[in-house]
């Protein structure tokens, strides 16, 4: 027989270890109520937590400034120049993008050689024949943003910015397609004409 | 003289049932121990299917498309974005657009249904993680993710555990890469790597914290 206090000191024990048990088994912390980015939801017929964008709309981290920076369109005609500042820093967060978004298709140097062509899909125009070298900058950043074609719109995936960007590094690719010797400057001109040689 | 009442041997008894429980305690500790860090609880290594049999080895690996294409907001925001059934589709209208395999995808496309990815990686809802500051601070995706262009089906790569977390920012120059090769699944660490890594950490004024608040807030 156990005295009253060994019992009441088994009793404490028991509850501790139950009471133990019972927080190890809740995961509340762990999947707290709340959604997560993509959580399903029960509450809308889509089965989704994330609402889809309203037909116009722009993110709040984008300055809104001006709808033809937003379009590259006034009246519906493409806008001719980019409307933001061009710098050096600029073409190179165009390439940046223009890598990811574009060259799968369009390829490396615009020819529309890309990889996704190789393996079966329509092929592109190059960027380097006269039609598109003497279109408007709008029109490219329209393309970016209502597609064109079979060619589909790359709206939800490049932010305005970032739209401009690759159209500034489609025109720089253009020019350098259709550069001359005497485009380049005096002092460089060795220096291509002596690597030109070398990788002959 | 007492009487005694019991044999000699009980004392082995005794001892054996007081260690022997010591030990079974200890032992059963360290088992939970083990079972907390194995694959089993972490799921780490464990490939896990998918509701399309799509296949990062193929989309980035051989067809060499840039991470970001999908995941378009890893350089952004907290959240590293999974792409939408549009986004398949800016391809697969055309290529593949009869394979069996990608009959999810044109469903979805039709139902205006999104597809529901299982899940890879995730950590507890008490902690914050933010892709931002880390590929924006030089950390690879190569280095929590794994060799990503090699999976056909993916799987946890680390354990995702608090220590796995505190390792790196306890010591960020072992693993820092630059900028330009964070989302390169080819790029190799330099032989010295203490020296980019040291050279890379004042450059990006990389100071990772430590303190509770960090994860936890
Ligand atoms: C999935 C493949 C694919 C991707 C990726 C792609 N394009 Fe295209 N693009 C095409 C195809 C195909 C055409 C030809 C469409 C047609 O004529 O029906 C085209 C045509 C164009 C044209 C020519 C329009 C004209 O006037 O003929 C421009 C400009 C263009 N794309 C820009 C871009 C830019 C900029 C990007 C990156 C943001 C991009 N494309 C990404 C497939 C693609
Ligand atoms: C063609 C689109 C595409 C590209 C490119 C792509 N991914 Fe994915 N990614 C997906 C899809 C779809 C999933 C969900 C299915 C799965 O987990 O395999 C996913 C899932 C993931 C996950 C797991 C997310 C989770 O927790 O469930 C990681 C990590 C990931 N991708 C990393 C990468 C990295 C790193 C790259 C670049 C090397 C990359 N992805 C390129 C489409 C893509
Ligand atoms: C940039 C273009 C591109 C994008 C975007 C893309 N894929 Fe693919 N996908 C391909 C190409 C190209 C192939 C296979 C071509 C080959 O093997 O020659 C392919 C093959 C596949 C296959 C195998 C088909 C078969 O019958 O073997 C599946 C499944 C697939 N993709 C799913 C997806 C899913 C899901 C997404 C969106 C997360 C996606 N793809 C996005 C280009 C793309
Ligand atoms: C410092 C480690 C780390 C780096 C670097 C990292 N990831 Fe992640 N990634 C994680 C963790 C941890 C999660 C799980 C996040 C969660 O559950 O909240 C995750 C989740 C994801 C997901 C699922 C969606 C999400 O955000 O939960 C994708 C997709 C993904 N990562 C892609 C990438 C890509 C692409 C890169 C490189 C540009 C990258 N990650 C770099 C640790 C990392
Ligand atoms: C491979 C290295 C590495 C790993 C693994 C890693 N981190 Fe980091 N983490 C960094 C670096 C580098 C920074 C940037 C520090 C800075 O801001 O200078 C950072 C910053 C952070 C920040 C931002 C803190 C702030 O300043 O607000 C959070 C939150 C964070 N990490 C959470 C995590 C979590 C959670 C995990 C594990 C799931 C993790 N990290 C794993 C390297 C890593
Ligand atoms: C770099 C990010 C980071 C920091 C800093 C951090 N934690 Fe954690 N913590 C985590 C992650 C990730 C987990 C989830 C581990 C898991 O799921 O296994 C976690 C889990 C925990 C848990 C749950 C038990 C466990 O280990 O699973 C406790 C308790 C905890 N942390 C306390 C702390 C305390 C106290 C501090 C400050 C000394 C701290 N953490 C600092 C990332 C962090």
């Amino acid at each position: 027989m156990l005295s009253p206090r060994a019992r009441q000191a088994w009793r404490r024990g028991l509850f501790v270890c139950a009471a133990l048990l019972a927080v190890g088994c809740r995961n509340d912390m762990q999947d707290q109520p709340r959604y997560e980015p993509n959580s399903p939801s029960q509450f809308f017929p889509d089965g989704t937590s994330v609402r889809p964008l309203v037909e116009g709309v722009v993110s709040r981290s984008e300055r809104f400034e001006s709808p033809e920076i937003e379009t590259g369109l006034i009246d519906g005609k493409p806008i001719d120049r980019v409307p933001l500042p061009v710098d050096l820093a600029f073409l190179e967060r165009g390439r940046q993008r223009y890598g990811i978004y574009c060259t799968p298709c369009h390829g490396g140097l615009g020819d529309g050689d890309g990889m996704i062509v190789q393996r079966g899909y329509r092929r592109p125009p190059s960027f380097h024949e006269e039609r598109l070298r003497s279109m408007p900058d709008g029109h490219f950043y329209d393309v970016i943003v209502r597609g064109f074609g079979v060619m589909p719109s790359y709206r939800a995936q490049v932010r305005t910015n970032d739209r401009w960007a690759i159209v500034a590094y489609i025109r720089a690719l253009q020019l350098s397609q259709n550069a001359s010797l005497d485009d380049v400057p005096e002092a460089e001109r060795g220096t291509l004409q002596a690597s030109a040689g070398g990788a002959r | 003289m007492g009487m005694q009442v019991f044999h000699r041997s009980t004392n082995v008894i005794s001892r054996v049932t007081i260690f022997g429980g010591l030990f079974a305690v200890v032992g059963a500790l360290f088992l939970l121990a083990a079972i907390n860090r194995s694959p089993w609880a972490t799921r780490q290594g464990i490939a896990r299917e998918q509701p399309v049999q799509f296949s990062h080895r193929h989309h980035a690996g051989e067809l060499g498309i840039d991470c970001r294409y999908c995941h378009t907001t890893v350089e952004d925001l907290a959240y590293a974005g999974m792409p939408t059934t549009q986004t398949c589709m800016t391809c697969h209208v055309q290529i593949w657009s009869d394979s069996e395999f990608l009959e999810p995808v044109r469903a979805s496309w039709r139902d205006e249904k999104p597809i529901r990815w299982i899940k890879v990686y995730d950590l507890p809802g008490y902690v914050y993680f933010d892709h931002s500051v880390h590929v924006n601070k030089g950390v690879g995706c190569q280095s929590c993710h794994g060799d990503v262009d090699d999976m056909n089906v993916l799987w946890q790569n680390p354990s995702l555990h608090m220590e796995w977390c505190l390792g790196c920012h306890r010591e960020p120059e072992q693993h820092l890469r630059p900028r330009d090769q964070v989302f390169s699944m080819s790029y190799h660490p330099p032989a010295d790597q203490l020296s980019l890594g040291l050279q890379l950490l004042a450059e990006y004024d990389v100071r990772p914290r430590t303190e509770c608040g960090a994860c936890h807030r």
